[in-house]
């Protein structure tokens, strides 16, 4: 204890340092505008567009109809045992990230991530309340006041509404927008829309204008990931520093020889929504949105020193330019190719497998307790259940056959024909149709413990036919 | 103050610890996350506020109520009425109907297989099995063989009543115990034997014994289990001629049969189970495939 207190005790523990970006205007803002516009515009005008499928089926472009269990998108509609789809189009996205990454570094996160798109739109508000960044950081200082007490709650209320509205738009995904909108103005809506939006718009509130920069730091995954599969010639927001070093105040009319060309004017800091410096070098914090690009072109541009200090650029690059070497950018690269075949194979086996898809779906389920049941004459009985789906929206008539057993006789739960050749199946469009049927047959017949047959259902009208192999079941000989 | 209760301070990280030494490690002493003691006051708060809406303490002979008088007792109930009351048309319906109507329209017979099943698993499951397959003495529901008749009004009539049960309308039979009261001897036991397996069109051993056998019955058995032993479902009487055999068909249960008797026992579920349920176990049995 007895230097207690001659050395400063070191701190375990950072609180955040709340981040002010200041405004900038350039190149790639205006690109995030734009990319902001869109992706807003998407997300909140989507559920409204119609599209006519017919009588039978909701004209909603996209719907994902969790009541009837489909999911519509546009001309593709998915029953729930083609989840599948879903799940390579998880994949795509996931091999898409990875290719992007590999090609021009985390523009995902720069300009399309949600968190991003969402915490932009947070900021500006912001700045629109309480001005820019130095205003803000005085207010925040300032000690309490009317004024000060005004802006915050303008700007906290002008957020609850950017998050009711986000909420709000969830919720038309789910039903058809113009009746649930109504029902929800109307408070006729169910219980469950207002807690969807009430979660959404805390999580809108909490995450865009709380939490931001540390939901990318600390919740998501991907800059761990990302960190570990970029490489030396991935396009990355990069402060050349072969060029900037070493840095300094300039005294204007003051030679640029023995100097780097950053003059330290810290406005690349001020900028940053992430509230670091890129010139520390690409790091796990840096989301990649390219404003500090701007900042750092509108300095160059006032000094007269060319521009791209900060740019796109790749490690390899800046080694090249320290050993006197060209430059150049090689996207056509193994691991490059290698997403991209793997996201070609995605597409095409989902989009095969879409477009051979039937519009039918046949299932058969045996009775499995008891096994076959024997009857009084002595001959061998087994039940099945039949599924059939019809996918297209209109009834479909279809004839069901047995092949495989021969003397066989067929019926079906609740009909009045009995042993009868084929079955009758009336599907209405868009259901599936469940019922109950029981084969048949003399022991003598039944050649083994286990006999393949197969179910084959015929359209009344023709058409393809679809088979589904099974089993008869009888007692060991 | 001594010096013992002096806080002791980390030189480090200038944290207090908790005095704590081993092998010269010291505990520091952090306060708790903000985040964590907030959310810990939040949920006093919210315990508090339970308290007072929901029933919560327990007391010597009752609980503590609560403002809102919620009871998970009540809401099931009220979910229980509610259900009845939505099924209520369809039992009606169920039960209005002919048994035949029932059988070939769709959605009586969806309501009536679904209720069913499940009265099934509940009360029938224990003897004739999950998938009613039944076991020995206690009868297959699946196959098309019937001892008192496999109509659904029949059926029904059965579940109702039951076989030798207690109920006063219950049905009832009896298989003597021909060799327990001595009505025949062994060897002529032996021979209706050998005569009834012939009879199902089972391999036998001794032809021979096939005419005395042929007596024998006509003189026994004929009067409940008929002249061509297809049996009486008047009487309960299993027809004798078929591949089915309630107890098993092997020489030595046959023997136990005639010798000592059978007296299988259907309980009455008039009374213990609501007519719709038990018309709906009816037409469930019915629909397993052996219908009439």
């Amino acid at each position: 204890m007895a230097n207690q207190n001659s050395s400063p005790p070191i701190q375990l523990f950072e609180s955040r340092r709340k981040v002010f970006p200041q405004k900038i205007d350039g190149t790639f803002r205006r690109l995030k505008w734009l990319v902001m516009i869109i992706a807003l515009g998407v997300y909140y005008t989507l559920p409204w567009l119609r599209w006519d499928r017919g009588p039978n089926a909701p004209d909603q472009a996209v719907l994902l109809d969790l009541e009837a269990k489909r999911f519509y998108f546009f001309f593709i509609e998915l029953w729930p045992n083609e989840i599948y789809f879903v799940t390579g189009l998880m994949i795509a996205g996931a091999v898409s990230l990875f290719l992007i990454n590999a090609l021009f570094g985390r523009v995902w996160c720069g300009y399309a991530c949600p968190q991003t798109v969402w915490t932009d739109l947070f900021v500006h508000i912001e700045r629109l309340v309480e001005g820019d960044r130095n205003k803000q950081i005085r207010n925040d200082r300032s000690a309490w006041s009317i004024n000060k007490i005004t802006k915050k709650f303008v700007k906290h209320s002008a957020w609850i509404l950017v998050a009711i509205l986000t909420g709000g738009a969830w919720v038309f995904y789910f039903a058809d927008a113009p009746t649930l909108f109504w029902d929800l103005v109307t408070g006729q809506a169910s219980y469950i829309a207002y807690i969807w939006i009430g979660l959404l718009t805390c999580t809108t509130y909490l995450l865009g204008g709380i939490a931001r920069e540390q939901v990318c730091t600390y919740m998501c995954p991907w800059p761990r990931i990302q960190a570990a599969m970029t490489d030396e010639d991935a396009l990355n927001v990069t402060y050349r520093y072969d060029r900037g070093e070493p840095r300094g105040a300039h005294k204007k009319g003051t030679s640029w020889d023995n100097r780097g060309d950053c003059v330290d004017c810290n406005l690349c800091v001020s900028v940053c929504p992430m509230g670091i410096d890129i010139r520390n070098g690409t790091q796990l914090e840096c989301i990649h949105c390219a404003l500090c690009i701007d900042a750092c072109s509108s300095i160059m541009d006032k000094i007269g020193r060319p521009t791209g200090l900060i740019a796109y650029d790749t490690e390899a690059n800046i080694e090249r330019r320290i050993n006197k070497e060209q430059t150049g950018w090689r996207p056509l690269r193994p691991r490059v190719l290698v997403y991209a075949a793997v996201l070609a194979v995605v597409f095409i086996a989902m989009g095969s497998a879409y477009f051979s898809r039937k519009s039918l779906d046949l299932a058969v389920q045996r009775d499995r307790n008891p096994n076959f049941v024997v009857l009084s004459d002595g001959s061998i009985r087994n039940g099945y259940t039949i599924k059939v789906s019809n996918k297209t929206l209109e009834d479909q008539h279809y004839f069901l056959t047995l092949e495989g057993l021969s003397g066989h006789g067929f019926s079906e739960v609740g009909s009045q024909d009995n042993d009868i050749e084929a079955i009758h199946l009336v599907v209405p469009g868009n259901e599936l149709l469940s019922t109950r049927v029981y084969v048949a047959a003399p022991s003598s017949n039944v050649k083994s413990h286990s006999m393949p047959i197969s179910f084959v259902l015929t359209e009344q009208w023709g058409g393809p036919k679809y088979r589904v192999n099974d089993f008869f079941k009888g007692p060991d000989l | 103050m001594s010096d013992k209760d002096k806080p002791v301070i980390d030189e480090y990280s200038g944290v207090e610890t908790t005095g704590h030494d081993w092998d010269g490690i010291q505990e520091l002493n952090n306060p708790l996350p903000r985040w964590w003691l907030w959310s810990f006051y939040a949920c006093i708060l919210w315990a508090i506020v339970y308290w007072i809406f929901m029933p919560s303490w327990p007391l010597v002979q009752d609980y503590t109520r609560g403002a809102l008088g919620y009871s998970q007792r009540t809401v099931v109930t009220n979910q229980l009425a509610a259900l009845a009351e939505a099924r209520a048309d369809l039992g009606k319906k169920l039960l209005a109907n002919e048994p035949e109507k029932i059988v070939h329209d769709k959605g009586l017979l969806e309501f009536a297989y679904a209720a069913g099943k499940t009265a099934f698993a509940d009360n029938c499951a224990g003897c004739h099995g999950s998938g009613a397959g039944g076991a020995k003495g206690y009868p297959n529901l699946n196959d098309d063989d019937w001892l008192w008749g496999g109509s659904l009004e029949a059926i029904e009539t059965s579940i109702r009543f039951g076989i030798r049960a207690t109920h006063e309308e219950t049905r009832f039979s009896d298989m003597p115990a021909f060799g327990v009261d001595e009505l025949l001897e062994k060897e002529e036991i032996s021979t209706l034997v050998t005569y009834l397996q012939g009879l199902s069109g089972q391999p036998i051993t001794e032809p021979e014994v096939l005419e005395a056998g042929k007596l024998l019955f006509a003189d026994n058995c004929a009067s409940c289990h008929g002249d061509d032993a297809k049996g009486n479902r008047e009487q309960g009487a299993p027809n004798l001629t078929d591949a089915i055999w309630l107890f098993g068909k092997d020489k030595k249960t046959i023997y136990e049969t005639v010798h000592t008797g059978r007296e299988g026992m259907m309980p009455a579920w008039d009374g213990r189970l609501d007519p719709v349920t038990i018309r709906a176990l009816a037409v469930f049995i019915h629909t397993r495939g052996g219908g009439e």
